[in-house]
């Protein structure tokens, strides 16, 4: 039921009483633009720290061999452990329900030329799985594939640098690069959201390098993520007993820290996830406590708004105002201007937070922002309590003998 | 039109309680104008205010046009007060951020007629109170008598059978007093019934009749020579 005389009284009452409703809109204002900016700067803090481990997969395991420390089973210290193929299938099989990706890594580095340009440039020779280790993002072309790896091709995927530096303004793919004085054909290239150096490798199939290098089965490291399903502990369990099962495939004393490092992402996502978590209760508290400051701030200005209009209550209801009217006009009175109001703070909360982020992100807070969503909550939580606060007086005021109220003038 | 008949009222005070109507009979015919007089704390205003449905009576009976008046929900007050009843009050009590217009087309709200009708009715009256040309002037652009005119045109807006006035006089001048007086006697002479409280001999001698109250009970009810207040002005 739209009744347009009602919208037109409480339209009339917003109006006339400006002071009044410019208090009470101004307390739901800045309390919701308070909220937003609260929110948006924990979260742009939150940002900052996601972003940080954002770059490779959250839930890697890089596993490195060096030199043993201990003499274990009748075997000297400072014996070399080399990881080779056999390795990599070994931990794939042992672990295939806890495996997500595995690539192996050899490292080179190369001068690079084409035509009268050259540099000197980082190879990794990967599996096809290390583009979703690595969280390579293909900008032309295709990653390192399956065929690759099985045929030995000489192929590569450069980074975005290198086809900048040695390409210029041409493009790569398709053409063929000199990596010290072999011939190999760009097929892809790539961008990464990490820094300039990840964007100057050159990626090639694992089997081309060991062909070619050596003519060996070695492989310098293993990368791997986890399944995703697991949680931090299964997962750092997961780390551990794959340095056990390592370890013990090497005859490396159990206690050896060097001969077999792994590196578990699980260990430094745990305590990252504990920082966030303890952050998300900061920041729950705080727009709590904004919200509260609210509430009490309207249920005030509610009592007041009552208070001072008992006198025209009192001469409404003379005049025949039933009190359910009395109750709806100043009901709706408080809902329409904090709905208003907090609407005006969310577009102001809003607006601070796009315009300050940017300045902001020497301060760790990246993308300060709030959903929509959640503002709109918070203005619907100041409306609800706006209105039980009103509701409380209001009810009462309309209850309230007509003499009584005309009385006190 | 009006039959009261043993009526009491008694306002608690801390423990005890202050017995201010100890049992009034009063019968009003429809057409009369009455002055109820009596010192302050006589009971005079509560009297009214009863009657007026602003309060209500503790023991008694009350029968407005023939309606009972007991026990009635707060809503259904509402609605008779807007039927029958028309205030008018000493301190005016206009709404202060309507103007005259929408003052006195207030009560014709709350009966629920539309905005057009309203404002064609409430204009009606305000140019019989003489204040057509003030219709849009806020209370506070308007002198004494002007809000008390204001005031009985949104009185008189709903057309109710009785018009109820509390000490309508006592906020104003005595020439302005006359002036208002004329306004409620024509419209005794067109018919209305009228009710008024008032502590002035001049202003109840204005009326036909005077009932004067004393400690809660009613000392004197006299039928008196109409003083036309025209004959001052």
């Amino acid at each position: 039921m739209f009744d347009i005389d009602l919208w037109r009284e409480i339209f009339q009452s917003i109006n006339k009483n400006r002071t009044r409703s410019l208090l009470s809109g101004f307390t739901v204002a800045f309390a919701i633009l308070l909220f937003a900016i609260l929110f948006g700067l924990a979260n742009g803090l939150q940002n900052t720290f996601s972003e940080a481990f954002n770059d490779d997969a959250n839930n890697a395991i890089f596993i490195y061999a060096g030199r043993t420390a201990k003499a274990n089973k009748g075997l000297q210290a400072g014996r070399r452990i080399q990881f080779k193929n056999e390795d990599l299938d070994y931990v794939k099989d042992e672990f295939s329900d806890k495996v997500q990706y595995i690539t192996a890594r050899i490292y080179r580095n190369v001068t690079a030329t084409f035509r009268n340009e050259k540099n000197t440039y980082n190879v990794r020779a990967v599996h096809p799985d290390h583009q979703y280790l690595e969280m390579t993002l293909m900008k032309e072309g295709r990653y390192v594939n399956q065929n690759d790896i099985e045929n030995h091709t000489k192929v590569v995927v450069i980074g975005r640098l290198v086809e900048e530096d040695l390409f210029l303004k041409t493009t790569a793919l398709g053409k063929y690069i000199n990596l010290d004085g072999i011939q190999y054909k760009v097929v892809g290239i790539f961008t990464d959201e990490g820094n300039d150096n990840e964007e100057r490798i050159i990626y090639m199939p694992i089997t081309t390098a060991q062909r070619i290098y050596g003519n060996n089965d070695y492989i310098d490291q293993i990368n791997l993520t986890y399944n995703p399903d697991m949680d931090y502990d299964q997962a750092i369990g997961f780390g551990r007993s794959l340095t056990d099962k390592l370890k013990n495939r090497f005859d490396v004393a159990a206690s050896d820290q060097r001969a077999i490092r792994i590196q578990n992402m699980a260990e430094a996502n745990k305590n990252v996830g504990q920082m966030t978590g303890a952050l998300g209760i900061i920041i729950l508290i705080i727009g709590f406590g904004t919200l509260i400051a609210g509430v009490v701030g309207i249920s005030n200005i509610m009592i007041f708004i009552v208070k001072e209009r008992t006198k025209e209550i009192g001469i409404r209801k003379a005049l025949g105002a039933t009190p359910r009217s009395i109750v709806s006009i100043i009901l709706i009175e408080s809902i329409l201007i904090t709905a208003i109001a907090g609407y005006f703070g969310l577009l102001i909360g809003m607006g601070v937070l796009e315009w300050a982020g940017p300045m902001l992100e020497t301060y760790f807070i990246k993308d300060p922002s709030v959903k929509p969503s959640l503002i709109i909550g918070a203005t619907i939580t100041l409306i609800f309590a706006g209105a039980i606060a009103g509701y409380l007086p209001a009810k009462k005021a309309s209850k309230i003998k007509p003499i009584v109220a005309l009385r006190d003038d | 039109m009006l039959t009261i008949n043993k009526l009491h009222k008694s306002y608690p005070i801390g423990d005890s309680s202050l017995h201010v109507l100890k049992g009034i009979d009063l019968s009003v015919k429809e057409g009369e104008m009455v002055a109820i007089m009596g010192s302050s704390g006589s009971g005079k205003s509560t009297l009214l205010n009863i009657i007026g449905m602003l309060d209500e009576a503790d023991e008694g009976e009350y029968i407005l046009d023939g309606v009972p008046i007991k026990n009635l929900t707060e809503k259904k007050a509402a609605i008779y007060r807007n039927k029958f009843l028309g205030f008018i009050f000493q301190s005016f009590n206009l709404i202060n951020y309507k103007n005259a217009l929408e003052n006195v087309a207030l009560p014709l709200y709350y009966q629920g007629m539309k905005r057009k009708e309203r404002q064609e009715k409430a204009m009606f009256h305000l140019g019989k109170v003489g204040l057509k040309d003030w219709a849009h002037h806020l209370p506070n652009e308007l002198s004494g008598g002007q809000k008390q005119r204001v005031a009985i045109a949104r009185a008189l807006a709903a057309n109710p059978k009785l018009l109820l006035a509390d000490e309508p006089t006592g906020a104003l001048d005595t020439k302005t007093s006359y002036e208002i007086m004329e306004f409620i006697q024509q419209l005794n002479d067109e018919g209305k019934t009228i009710l008024m409280v008032t502590h002035e001999e001049d202003i109840a001698n204005m009326c036909k009749r005077i009932v004067r109250l004393r400690d809660g009970v009613i000392m004197e009810d006299t039928f008196v020579e109409q003083v036309r207040a025209g004959e001052y002005v």
